[in-house]
């Protein structure tokens, strides 16, 4: 049977493969370009690194239904405020150790990784934490030494990954900066520690 | 040609010769897989086993990048199988492609050896050159990166320049371009940046843009060279549906990358989009269904290689449901914000790399064995009714469909109880990790692991004795014209 067509032939689809796959990825770089400054450091949706400096909430947002996260008054990170390059190296050597400590292969940040761990992206707001008085303390004993806490009942514990003072008060910072990140209202319906339980 | 049924490496040409060593790494590396598989999954019933020892993180670690190294390695090994044939032209850099395939053998194993013995490292740039990225997937350290992409440069270049003095068919035209995308993406995870946003940004790209639109298109490829091999199928067909393939597949992957730009600080906009395109990403998968049982259908499944075909139709069958069916089933931003981060994007994972991937690699490798043995008849009648394969497919397929299922299980309870209900704190977390229903799921997730090694096992000692002996020449495909 002659398959004489144009909708069947091998040329058509050659030409309609090309353009196809040229159009989308001429639209994907366009759209990134159109992304890149929206979520750089600094912009409207990923803040400053210096908003660690800063109290940050997490508030339902009437007119996007979802939650954001609202930068609110002065509230250093271990009480003592950091200018923006200082602040910088403190979030850089945060997210350098939990890539190198292989956070994301038991956690998910912003919903990404292992899902052996609570998700981390909104983990400086979580209630585990008791209230915000003893939050940063806490945090910096658990990350240095988790393995002899019990933190729930599944019986899973982290494991202790050699995490010195410095690196541990990074991570702080870097989940505290992370905390501040327009997610787009993810996760969903999230209790922090400012709310009642 | 030699005797039927030993194996020969006289019956292979150079290229074949290659890729039967990609094969053999590729396999054993899946056996790695499965196991430190088994072992995380295990963590979840057991968290003390192997607790500051072999942690999750380096167990799960371990199992996902085995996985992505073991179908690179299957891909590279079937690129080099047919590219001889394909071209009619012998591989120009032979040499070349054997030093470095040695060469990433190699870098494979130190960078495994490292993973399982230094494991972590201090919070230092150091650490990620040395010792693990970090980032899900391409943890290889930076020096192994490098490396990885000057290996892929050459197997580019030989791949290349065989068929520019060879034949230049269009399978050849769509896997040359294929692998030039394939190769130069991983390019965008080869950097660090403190902001998380933008290194997620890139990050996808890199995962994304592989498994979900140029490894689809590898294995379209593929899927073309082995129905002609298997059925006997025309050029002219495999290659007008292979260009139809590369248009639905690069026109909705693609711009279906925004699926992964919901939650990541990425603006609004990319709802609509990846929400959209990413919507139509199982209508490629549909259509490779149609055309491999189509043409199986009109040839009355008359075949020259049982195994592969059977793993050729899996293949069909795995991508439409486990990238296409399993995917489209949270790709939507509205349900996505509930599953996203859960046992669903597990399940999702597991029965996607098996059903699109592995099931296609595992049918070259039967057409590897059959070369490889002169030629040797694998049809009808086979010693023992072929039992050995049979089962083998049986108890992957079932064993890959059970922990699918049961991951889809623990997912819905952590959607429902840590998402909806208890508003995704960590309590929340632990309250659904907990619940009978999410552990009943992890146990049943490690029981059809268990299937899926023994169906492993039999593949293996299959591959290993599939046509020994065998006095009978292949049946010939049934021809067209």
């Amino acid at each position: 049977m002659a398959t004489s067509q144009w909708w069947a032939s091998e040329s058509f689809w050659r030409k309609t493969a090309i353009w196809v796959t040229g159009g989308s990825f001429v639209a994907l770089i366009l759209l990134t370009m159109d992304t890149i400054p929206q979520i750089s450091t600094g912009s409207k949706r990923v803040p400053a690194y210096s908003v660690i400096n800063y109290r940050i909430s997490y508030k339902f947002d009437e007119t996007r239904h979802v939650q954001v996260p609202v930068i609110g008054a002065k509230e250093p990170l271990f009480g003592k405020e950091l200018n923006e390059e200082e602040a910088e190296a403190l979030v850089k050597l945060g997210k350098l150790t939990t890539q190198s400590k292989n956070c994301m292969n038991c956690h998910t940040l912003l919903g990404n990784g292992a899902y052996y761990a609570p998700d981390l992206t909104k983990s400086w707001l979580d209630q585990y934490w008791g209230t915000k008085e003893v939050r940063e303390v806490q945090m910096l004993e658990f990350i240095k030494d988790p393995s002899d806490k019990l933190h729930n009942s599944m019986g899973r514990r982290m494991p202790k990954l050699e995490i010195t003072d410095e690196e541990a008060r990074g991570v702080v910072a870097f989940l505290k900066w992370m905390s501040s990140i327009d997610t787009n209202g993810f996760p969903y319906n999230f209790k922090s520690i400012e709310q009642e339980s | 040609m030699a005797t039927l049924g030993m194996l020969d490496s006289a019956n292979l040409n150079g290229g074949q010769k290659l890729a039967v060593k990609y094969f053999t790494v590729a396999i054993v590396l899946f056996g790695a897989q499965i196991l430190f598989g088994l072992l995380s999954g295990l963590q979840y019933l057991y968290p003390d086993f192997l607790y500051g020892m072999l942690d999750f993180s380096v167990n799960r670690m371990v199992h996902i990048n085995a996985l992505v190294v073991w179908l690179l390695y299957g891909f590279l090994g079937s690129v080099y199988w047919l590219l001889e044939e394909e071209s009619q032209h012998e591989v120009v850099g032979l040499k070349l492609g054997n030093l470095i395939y040695w060469v990433l053998t190699a870098a494979v194993t130190i960078v495994v050896l490292v993973y399982l013995f230094v494991q972590i490292g201090p919070g230092k740039e150091s650490s990620l050159w040395l010792i693990n990225e970090g980032r899900e997937y391409i943890e290889a350290p930076r020096w192994a990166d490098i490396g990885i992409v000057v290996s892929v440069l050459v197997v580019f270049f030989n791949v290349a320049a065989t068929f520019s003095k060879g034949r230049y068919t269009g399978i050849a035209g769509v896997l040359v371009l294929d692998m030039l995308a394939l190769f130069g993406i991983y390019l965008a995870g080869m950097f660090y940046t403190t902001n998380i946003s933008i290194d997620q940004y890139w990050w996808w790209w890199v995962i994304h843009l592989w498994v979900e639109a140029t490894w689809e298109v590898m294995v379209a490829c593929i899927m073309a060279y082995g129905l002609m091999k298997v059925l006997g199928v025309s050029r002219k067909i495999v290659e007008t549906w292979l260009y139809i393939e590369v248009a639905l597949m690069f026109g909705s992957g693609i711009l279906g990358l925004g699926h992964h730009y919901f939650w990541i600080g990425t603006p609004e906009y990319w709802f609509s989009i990846g929400g959209f395109f990413s919507a139509l990403e199982p209508i490629p998968l549909v259509a490779m269904v149609v055309h491999a049982v189509f043409d199986a259908g009109a040839r009355h499944a008359k075949n020259s290689n049982h195994p592969a075909m059977a793993w050729l139709i899996a293949h069909a069958f795995g991508n439409f449901f486990g990238a296409g069916v399993w995917g489209f089933m949270h790709t939507l931003p509205q349900i996505n914000l509930y599953t996203h981060g859960t046992q669903w994007s597990a399940s999702h994972g597991h029965l996607a790399f098996f059903g699109a991937y592995a099931t296609i690699i595992i049918a070259m490798f039967y057409l590897g064995i059959q070369r490889w043995r002169g030629g040797t008849w694998m049809s009808g009648d086979l010693p023992g009714n072929g039992w050995k394969w049979k089962w083998a497919l049986g108890l992957l397929n079932l064993g890959m469909v059970g922990m699918t299922v049961s991951m889809l299980v623990s997912g819905y309870v952590q959607s429902q109880i840590e998402r909806a209900i208890e508003g995704s704190t960590w309590m929340g977390y632990f309250a659904a990790q907990i619940h009978p229903w999410f552990v009943q799921g992890m146990w049943w997730r490690e029981v059809f692991g268990v299937m899926f090694l023994v169906g492993f096992i039999l593949l293996v000692w299959d591959l290993l004795t599939i046509g020994k002996g065998e006095s009978r020449a292949m049946q010939p495909a049934v021809s067209e014209n």
